[in-house]
């Protein structure tokens, strides 16, 4: 299977991306430039992080207006797997692929930390591979984080199993204090409807070998692999 | 026509110098060649005041591929064909001025420093020095520049992996802002900041230019404030998205053949990357002002030359490639424009569309007076030198546990996380140890070595003794190198200072460097890029002489590297090192807080530091060592706290009394590190410091909730931790 990892100007989590999946995994990878509207090649597709066109306006508003996202929700309709990560988050909520939308943080701070995500839901395509309610230590980096729905939205959310990570303690426990941003019901990543795309706040490319303190996110790429 | 006063006074020339340039030209100057002299005849630009005194510095070694001034930043082969390069910069009259903005614009600078040079930035550290942040001033200018810092370098995707924030009086009105960037690359793939082959062509890339940043380098830097606001306009406005583009865009370029050289345009803008790089290729260079871009309308030629736009680049096009490179950065949604060409003759030709505003030897405007003052050894020394113990009355036992939580609490020793972790020290997959050990520690993909970085530089120790002070910048640095298990490769240095024209600041300058020079030497540690911020005065009161010494080193393996805090249960702990005797108050953190002084002068035998630090690096190489964290600011009892701290565990175990307790617990004595190791290895940690002759003393074992010095202190963890956390918080 291929990864295409889609490179906005100012993106910059796609190094690490690419360095998870093609030089810790072993995957066939490629950078896909955010003017490219044929994503046949691919059977996963990859926003990463960063500061897609700077975020100026509001983080993803503009990205959501690259040529490639045109294809990535032609690509999304066909029920392929799309991932993304923080601004990649950002900008899938933005193109409405993904309900609710990214706030600033709570305390009105970027955020950089070892985070611990509690999993929801291990039945999605992305989560796979994980126990029922286990904890992956997966850091955060981000100043828009915080994650909001309408009431309406967010019950839909919990009620049909489309949270898949939590903001939790190392044990597992959902609390205020182990919330980094104040996302709703500390929610750290959701599904959509169909089940075939992912956003999450933290980097599960950081947490890619056991030299950089974690490499449980390892475990989203390789529910994935075995997913397709 | 001679030149009034106020003319020269704006551009931060004299008299002397005006006349040497009439000399040198054999004419009067233009305007426009003028404003060009002011700015590479600036302190800044031409460190004419430092240059004499910066040559002391051992500038070469096995590892050196580029020394200092050679290019943009110094650069190490660190084997397998590959270079590391560093520098660190100075941006404290803007951060002053404009926090956020002079603090962003800082990273901005240095980042571009490094991929300049074909170096793809990984990692950045800030060293930073405020006032007390109980003046609202300075809790303004912190919090805008750390807002700067993180605002424009978490754009970038560059780690930012910490450095360190020390608060003192003297920086109220002048706080200190310094900046390193590191950057890694292929030994056969560099780019060199030089114009040459004739007809070659000059592009510059990027941002248009606009009105900011006049007067920067010669009116900003190299001058001492008296009123502030007038300079607003010298400070400039950053676009980290740009500098992001320009990074991908100009390696993307550096891997191509079609460019002779690249130079960032920073302090003095096209003015310094246009002629630098063409006194670097023997070249002369004719240019067309009218072909540059601008951000508004009006702008004279004069304002073009000297103007400090952000995210601009030079790049010299090899002739028949331009449309290649513009391209490429077409590609990257760059503007990219063709403002003239490399000329053989030496001159440096600008025009104004058809009319020439500047024609002048390229040698001559790059050359200007070095200067060699009279250093005055001033008076006051004397007095702070001088610490009679006899009049401080030493701590009682009891009061012993109070003192340590008030150290840990304090602005100076307490954790900056509330600061680091606003900054992206994760980014590219390479940060091993984070934020808030001795030393960052960061690997290097696909092989199994890695490497430390670290800022370090004692403002008062050098105010108190500008020699000694410079010395111990340069083996702390190493000291806390050899702390994460890494052999010393080289450093990078900012020595930020007051107006050299006095003569006793001219007395700590020459000082400082040469003690850090000592240091350099013994250690073997060659300095191979660095930068010099003087004028750091305001309404005559100058910053404490303050040398901040960068340092790199290398990890063979990384799965041998260390951190500060304990690791397990049941380790033993060891000093390495000698108790610490009452001169070690000198200057220390303890005396200030207890007894509000800053006097006295510390101590260091730079034989016993390089013994201490060799055991230790052979000790951690070996796998020996659980842990390992210098003894600094708050002594034995403060570093023992802190790896409890880090490691949330308990430590008990007895100090050695040789004559006062406060010395014994809270002195700052130099070349000593707190190591913890399993008992299995104990023996040979001993078998190899006695080998190295280098005392070692049992302390006592790490486990439980308790931090315990039999005799004096015993506190819970959790409040040594809770006052440590907090400290900045709540100061």
């Amino acid at each position: 299977m291929k990864f295409g990892i889609v490179v906005f100007p100012g993106t910059w989590s796609d190094r690490d991306c690419y360095y998870s999946l093609h030089n810790i995994l072993g995957q066939d990878a490629a950078y896909v430039w955010h003017k490219e509207t044929n994503l046949s090649p691919y059977d996963c597709i990859v926003l990463p992080g960063g500061f897609s066109y700077g975020d100026y306006l509001r983080t993803g508003a503009i990205a959501r207006f690259s040529p490639v996202m045109d294809a990535v929700a032609e690509f999304d309709k066909k029920g392929k797997p799309v991932i993304g990560i923080c601004n990649g988050f950002q900008v899938l909520c933005e193109a409405h692929l993904l309900p609710g939308v990214l706030r600033q943080n709570d305390h009105l701070e970027y955020r950089c930390q070892w985070t611990y995500l509690k999993t929801e839901n291990n039945s999605t395509i992305f989560t796979g591979k994980c126990r029922r309610g286990q904890v992956l230590k997966i850091p955060i980096s981000h100043y828009e984080g915080r994650y909001y729905a309408d009431d309406d939205t967010l019950k839909k959310l919990e009620d049909t199993g489309r949270v898949a990570f939590r903001y939790a303690t190392p044990g597992g426990e959902v609390t205020r204090e182990a919330n980094p941003n104040g996302a709703l019901n500390n929610i750290a990543g959701i599904i959509n409807e169909r089940g075939n795309v992912l956003g999450m706040m933290p980097h599960p490319e950081r947490s890619c070998e056991d030299v950089l303190g974690s490499a449980d996110g390892n475990i989203i790429w390789e529910s994935i692999i075995a997913g397709i | 026509m001679p030149v009034s006063k106020e003319t020269l006074d704006e551009i931060a020339l004299s008299q002397r110098e005006y006349d040497l340039i009439v000399e040198k030209l054999g004419r009067e100057p233009t305007p426009v060649e003028l404003g060009m002299f002011g700015s590479l005849w600036s302190e800044h630009c031409g460190y004419k005041y430092s240059k004499a005194l910066l040559r002391m510095f051992p500038v070469t070694g096995k590892h050196v591929l580029v020394k200092p001034g050679e290019e943009n930043a110094g650069i190490i082969d660190i084997g397998d064909g590959q270079v590391i390069g560093f520098k660190m910069e100075s941006h404290n009259h803007p951060s002053y001025i404009e926090p956020y903005q002079g603090a962003a614009t800082g990273v901005g600078g240095i980042v571009r420093d490094i991929f300049t040079m074909g170096l793809r930035p990984i990692a950045l550290m800030n060293s930073l020095r405020f006032g007390p942040l109980s003046e609202p001033h300075n809790r303004y200018l912190f919090g805008g520049v750390v807002g700067g810092i993180a605002g424009y370098g978490n754009c970038l995707g560059i780690a930012d992996v910490g450095g360190e924030i020390y608060f003192d009086q003297c920086y109220t009105g002048n706080p200190l802002v310094n900046a390193l960037c590191l950057g890694i690359g292929r030994a056969d793939n560099l780019i060199k900041a030089r114009a040459s082959g004739e007809g070659n062509l000059i592009m510059l890339v990027g941002a248009d230019t606009g009105r900011d940043g006049l007067h920067g380098a010669s009116g900003l830097a190299s001058r001492t404030f008296e009123e502030v606001r007038e300079l607003r306009s010298a400070v400039q406005v950053g676009n980290p998205f740009m500098e992001k583009l320009l990074i991908e865009a100009c390696l993307e370029l550096a891997g191509t053949d079609w460019i002779v050289g690249m130079q960032d345009c920073g302090a003095a803008g096209l003015t310094s990357a246009i002629i630098e790089a063409a006194d670097k290729g023997n070249s002369g260079i004719d240019i067309d002002v009218s072909k540059v871009p601008r951000r508004e309308k009006g702008m004279t030629p004069y304002e073009v030359m000297i103007s400090e736009s952000q995210e601009r680049m030079i790049v010299i096009a090899k002739k028949g490639y331009e449309n290649k490179v513009k391209a490429l950065f077409d590609r990257w949604e760059l503007h990219s424009d063709i403002i003239g060409r490399v000329t053989a003759d030496g001159i440096a030709i600008v025009r104004d569309g058809g009319k020439v505003v500047v024609n002048a030897p390229v040698k001559i405007l790059n050359t200007p007076p070095v200067y060699r003052l009279r250093p005055q050894r001033p008076g006051w020394l004397d007095e702070i030198q001088r610490l009679d113990l006899n009049k401080i009355k030493d701590i009682a036992p009891k009061k012993t546990g109070e003192m340590l939580l008030k150290l840990l609490a304090s602005p100076n020793i307490c954790s900056k996380h509330a600061v680091y972790r606003q900054y992206d020290h994760q980014v590219g997959d390479n940060t091993v140890v984070l934020p808030g050990s001795d030393a960052a520690v960061l690997r290097i993909q696909e092989t199994s070595k890695a490497f430390s970085m670290v800022t370090d530089g004692n403002g008062r120790y050098c105010y108190v003794n500008p020699f000694i002070g410079g010395v111990i910048a340069v083996a702390e640095a190493a000291r806390n190198t050899a702390c994460s298990g890494a052999r010393p490769m080289a450093i990078t240095n900012c020595l930020n200072f007051g107006n050299p024209e006095k003569n006793d600041v001219y007395f700590q300058l020459q000082e400082c460097i040469k003690g850090m020079t000592q240091a350099c030497k013994k250690l073997k540690i060659p300095v191979i890029s660095g930068n010099v911020s003087l004028y750091n005065e305001t309404r005559d009161v100058a910053v404490f002489p303050t040398p901040v010494v960068g340092m790199v080193g290398l990890i063979k393996d990384v799965k041998h590297h260390c951190s500060s805090g304990f690791k397990q249960e049941g380790d033993i702990v060891f000093l390495i090192g000698e108790p610490a005797n009452g001169e070690s108050l000198g200057s220390s953190e303890y005396l200030e807080m207890a007894h509000g002084m800053i006097k006295g002068t510390q101590h260091i035998d730079i034989e016993k530091e390089r013994r201490v630090q060799t055991c230790v690096i052979k000790a951690i190489e070996r796998g020996l060592l659980n842990s390992a964290h210098d003894c600094s600011d708050g002594g034995l009892a403060v570093a023992l706290a802190e790896s409890c701290i880090l490691g949330d565990t308990g430590f008990t175990g007895k100090i050695e009394v040789k004559g006062r307790l406060d010395a014994a617990l809270f002195g700052e004595a130099q070349s000593r590190i707190v190591v913890s190791t399993c008992p299995k290895a104990a023996y040979r940690l001993e078998t190899l410091a006695l080998k190295h002759n280098v005392p070692l003393a049992r302390m006592g074992v790490t486990g439980g909730a308790q931090f315990t010095i039999k005799g004096y202190i015993d506190l819970p963890v959790s409040r040594l931790h809770y006052a440590w956390w907090n400290g900045l918080l709540n100061y």
